[in-house]
């Protein structure tokens, strides 16, 4: 379970995130959606214990992420290209995180043979490092990674975005499977209003900053964050 | 049109973190600037004087004779450091501005380079000197200056030509060393043939449009294949080539630490940047020639063997460790959210750089050659450097927050942000200190005294591993956020 008291984030007198109190229990399927500068990266940098928050603070598992590091065992995240190593192949980085996540080859070979459709062919055996790879190419190694060692927590910011349809369409699938697993928290933020719903049970608008609306899905969600967001 | 890409310099240049981070940066690198200046000046002075009171020549013809070298050399400087004329050309092609303009002012900014200005604190002060001395016409060493600044640009087009045709490096180091090579061994000395060229340069009035017509051609060249490649898939695109997946499991035998040490490898290996460190090793298993064969005067005293055997063993340990952790700065975030062990992570870069002095001097045997003395430097110098530098470099690179672009292999050597305080005061016991401790025991008793008293402080070192390990854990933990957020901070 994640839980978030008194977040705030100040950047020179001007604040970005501001949270009183937020909860997301185990086993959620957690969207976070807002225009851009609603503070949803800086959200999950938190998480990550990548920021530190101005005021308050956050428990992952009921460890507070800024005080000790056991949370990291069963926390993965893909925020963005800075969480991939440039210089590998994508075989590579997928071992050297399977390692450091305490999985040898063979676990990381099994869990990669669940994602060739997923990966179309255009990862594994490339012949390039994940730098030379197209932008979407590398959002699909760093997503995967992000699902090595059978983490309890997922973070994945926008995984949406640089995707082709067909991926799109496949990774969908991949997020609702790891939501359906009643130990696996997922935390995805998008842009796009029509796949949060599709694979988030619940969903967050935050805008400025500060949690705006906080909805189960349902069918009149997506009715409801168009009107939103149409003001 | 010229004014918006001098405004947009001007605010790449003083918007970039690295420029805005402390005064103290500012203030070496203009330390710097005035050192190379006056240094030149003051070579000039004395070149002049030297040649002329002490070997009875005639300075003019005596540098005519080294200015080939002068010129390879500036060639061999440039390559490796002169950064490349690029402004961010991409955002700019669809804009209305006409694409020689984009060209001229990007080819156009590299003649205000230190690298071309710096020459002329050489010439001026060494023409003045000749116009001063009453023989030399006023006319005469004007165009032989001017015959000297063409070559320079030349030199200096020549530069960006070669930096973006890679052939042309195989080409143009291939005709350097075969003319040095037949020089050195007496078949075919070029200077017989340039020294005239450089000489008729001030003794004829036409001469010195060769040189004039060789920079204009070499710009023209420059800028036609500068103004060919400006499309998204020739110049400007990214090379990749075909790679191969390695896994390296040979280094499993480390332990936990292998997982480190694979990943510190393939950065070596496969990053430019990177890989500048390994030919930065390799230069100064040479420096010690400068001080064991009594080449310069200066560094005839004892002491200075210790200060050769440090460098002479320590480059890479100097010149990889100094950047710890920034070589892992592009994917600092993904290592920060993961469960890592901070001991594993830098005993990973501490074997590293212990293995390096290990091999630096194995290879380092060959100064054996002047004596077992020389060579015991070399030796003690490198159990001071695995014992105590390699954890003090380590202890400083953690103050250091630059991130560091691989794939780039540009301002490499001195790194400019690399300098602050607290590393400069972390640098003395690398050099003084095993100087001071080789002075007290050679002084005091023998050399040998001086080198087992060296070699005594090196074991001692690695008695305090769990101290500065500790200690850089912490830092790396405090400084945890500025670091990312430093690191996030692009050039």
């Amino acid at each position: 379970m994640i839980a978030i008291y008194n977040i705030t984030k100040t950047y020179a007198g001007s604040t970005v995130l501001n949270i009183e109190e937020l909860e997301i229990p185990k086993g959620d399927s957690f969207g976070l959606v807002g225009n851009n500068g609603a503070g949803k990266t800086t959200l999950f940098s938190a998480l990550l214990d990548l920021i530190k928050p101005t005021t308050g603070y956050i428990e992952n598992n009921g460890i507070v992420v800024s005080d000790s590091e056991e949370w990291k065992s069963s926390t993965s995240a893909f925020i963005d290209e800075s969480f991939l190593i440039g210089y590998l192949t994508a075989e590579e980085y997928f071992y050297f995180i399977g390692e450091l996540r305490g999985q040898n080859k063979a676990d990381v070979d099994a869990l990669l043979t669940e994602f060739e459709d997923f990966f179309h062919g255009e990862i594994l055996g490339q012949k390039k490092y994940l730098r030379d790879l197209s932008k979407g190419n590398q959002k699909k190694a760093g997503i995967v990674a992000a699902l090595i060692g059978n983490p309890e927590v997922i973070i994945l910011d926008e995984p949406f975005a640089n995707l082709d349809p067909t991926t799109q369409i496949r990774l969908k699938k991949i997020i609702k499977e790891l939501a359906a697993d009643p130990n696996v928290t997922v935390l995805v933020s998008s842009h796009d209003l029509m796949h949060i719903t599709e694979v988030c049970e619940r969903i967050v608008v935050l805008d400025k900053g500060e949690v705006v609306k906080d909805l189960i899905t349902s069918e009149e969600t997506l009715k409801e964050l168009e009107a939103h967001f149409n003001k | 049109m010229f004014k918006h890409f001098i405004s947009l310099q001007w605010k790449s240049f003083w918007r970039s973190a690295s420029l805005s981070s402390g005064l103290w940066m500012k203030i070496f690198m203009g330390f710097w600037a005035v050192w190379f200046v006056l240094m030149m000046m003051g070579s000039s002075f004395i070149a002049y004087k030297y040649i002329e009171k002490e070997l009875f020549l005639n300075p003019l013809e005596v540098v005519n004779k080294f200015l080939i070298y002068w010129f390879v050399l500036d060639l061999v400087f440039r390559y490796a450091l002169q950064k490349m004329p690029v402004i961010n050309i991409k955002p700019l092609l669809i804009l209305p501005f006409n694409k020689n303009k984009i060209v001229s002012f990007a080819i156009g900014k590299t003649a205000l380079s230190f690298f071309n200005i710096i020459h002329g604190f050489f010439f001026i002060p060494f023409s003045m000197l000749l116009v001063a001395s009453g023989d030399a016409p006023l006319l005469n060493v004007l165009l032989w200056n001017i015959g000297l600044i063409a070559l320079i640009y030349g030199n200096n087009f020549l530069n960006i030509l070669v930096n973006n045709k890679g052939y042309l490096v195989y080409i143009v180091s291939g005709i350097i060393i075969i003319l040095g090579g037949l020089h050195y061994f007496g078949y075919f000395d070029i200077t017989q043939y340039t020294a005239p060229f450089f000489q008729g340069l001030y003794d004829s009035k036409f001469l010195v449009l060769l040189p004039v017509l060789i920079m204009i051609a070499l710009f023209v060249i420059t800028f036609r294949s500068f103004r060919k490649d400006l499309y998204l898939d020739s110049g400007l695109a990214s090379k990749s080539k075909n790679v191969k997946t390695e896994n390296l499991e040979w280094l499993d035998r480390f332990g936990k630490t292998a997982v480190f040490l694979k990943n510190d490898i393939k950065l070596i290996k496969r990053n430019k940047r990177a890989r500048s460190t390994v030919i930065v090793s390799i230069l100064f298993l040479f420096y010690g020639l400068l001080f064991f064969t009594g080449a310069v005067k200066v560094y005839d005293g004892p002491v200075w063997r210790i200060f050769a055997g440090i460098f002479v063993s320590g480059g890479f340990l100097m010149s990889f460790g100094q950047f710890v952790p920034s070589w892992d700065s592009s994917y600092y975030p993904l290592m920060m959210s993961q469960n890592i062990r901070y001991r594993e992570y830098l005993s990973s870069k501490w074997w590293l750089m212990v293995i390096a002095t290990l091999a630096s001097t194995i290879l380092a045997s060959g100064y054996l050659y002047y004596g077992l003395e020389v060579y015991l430097a070399v030796l003690v110098g490198a159990i001071y450097n695995m014992g105590v530098n390699s954890h003090v470099v380590l202890w400083a690179g953690a103050y250091v927050k630059t991130p560091i672009d691989l794939t780039s292999n540009k301002k490499a050597f001195g790194d400019k942000q690399a300098f602050n305080m607290k590393t400069l005061m972390l640098s003395l016991p690398k050099l003084a200190l095993p100087m001071v401790l080789y002075a007290i025991g050679h002084y005091a008793y023998s050399p040998y005294a001086g080198y087992v008293l060296v070699g005594v402080a090196g074991i001692a070192g690695f008695a305090f591993r769990n101290i500065v390990f500790n200690k850089i854990e912490q830092i790396y933990r405090t400084e945890k956020y500025k670091t990312i957020w430093a690191y996030k901070q692009k050039k």
